[in-house]
């Protein structure tokens, strides 16, 4: 069976993108897919855009909590610890 | 050419280390400790929150909840999942209680096909091609800008999709951890992972055309 599965249309490249970069391609798909893009600058530019993607959503910085949030979960620790310990 | 995104930026065994200090601080009556890390896990928590109740005062309130149940929970911890899978499956456990209690349905059905298939001729090849824009989108649009766009393409997201792209692209889980924390199967997850960058994708295209070349 290896060698004879028709090259990826550009159509399903698109969806196997994602698996790619998960590496959860087994090893004949990832060739296959690979050897498409060799051939494809149009599905390597797709391919670069969705790690541009993952790259800037890596960037995302979570807020921090306001001094009033803090302020707020102080005194729920404070609570839970007072329950905790007793009267 | 590496095949893979390797982010394990808060799984990491020094982060480990710190997160089982931080615990243990904790359990010993040390409030700084517990607020930091509420500090460090809070916005994830009230983002993926959000994927499943119906207003961000709701999401609040399920994480402070969920904070709760932590601290009351705390002496059962033993340590076998990570800190963060631990507290996000409690978090994901109440949301899924209040969403139900709430009645809003959580359920989104995912069309096929990540683009328009008129993108494509009928050999499957590209018939649009996707514009080159990549190298000076941060140039021409601005990095704060961007990320700006990223976040409101991220709203856009259906819930489900949102959680999983949040929980693996933003935050940084493993696909494992991912999986876990919102009792999916590794072949749901990809779809749904798979689906949300697509459309992460788009948006950001779509700006880029915007704002011309």
């Amino acid at each position: 069976m290896i060698g004879t599965r028709p090259p990826l249309a550009c159509i399903e490249v698109v969806e196997l993108v994602s698996d790619y970069l998960e590496g959860t391609l087994s090893r004949s798909e990832r060739r296959r897919f690979e050897r498409h893009l060799a051939g494809c600058p149009h599905c390597t530019e797709y391919l670069a855009q969705m790690r541009a993607v993952l790259r800037l959503s890596g960037r995302l910085v979570p807020a921090d909590l306001t001094p009033q949030m803090r302020s707020e979960f102080g005194e729920l620790y404070r609570r839970w610890r007072a329950e905790r310990d007793g009267p | 050419m590496p095949t893979t995104i390797i982010r394990r930026r808060k799984s990491s065994p020094a982060a480990h280390a710190d997160e089982a200090g931080l615990l243990e601080r904790l359990r010993g009556g040390d409030e700084a400790a517990f607020v930091t890390l509420v500090n460090r896990h809070h916005d994830a928590m009230v983002r993926l929150a959000a994927t499943f109740v119906a207003s961000r005062a709701l999401a609040e309130e399920v994480v402070q909840d969920t904070w709760i149940g932590v601290l009351r929970g705390i002496d059962r911890f033993e340590g076998r999942s990570s800190l963060r899978t631990w507290l996000l499956s409690i978090l994901v456990n109440r949301a899924r209680t209040t969403a139900v209690r709430e009645s809003r349905s959580v359920a989104i059905g995912d069309p096929t096909g990540v683009l328009d298939r008129s993108r494509f001729d009928e050999t499957g090849g590209w018939a649009t091609p996707p514009e080159h824009w990549i190298e000076d989108a941060e140039e021409r649009l601005g990095a704060a800008a961007l990320a700006a766009r990223l976040r409101e393409a991220l709203q856009g997201l259906p819930a489900r999709q949102r959680a999983v792209v949040m929980l693996r692209d933003v935050d940084g889980l493993d696909a494992d951890e991912v999986c876990a924390v919102l009792a999916i199967s590794a072949g749901n997850m990809r779809v749904l992972l798979h689906r949300g960058r697509a459309a992460l994708r788009e948006a950001l295209a779509s700006t880029m055309r915007e704002v011309g070349t």
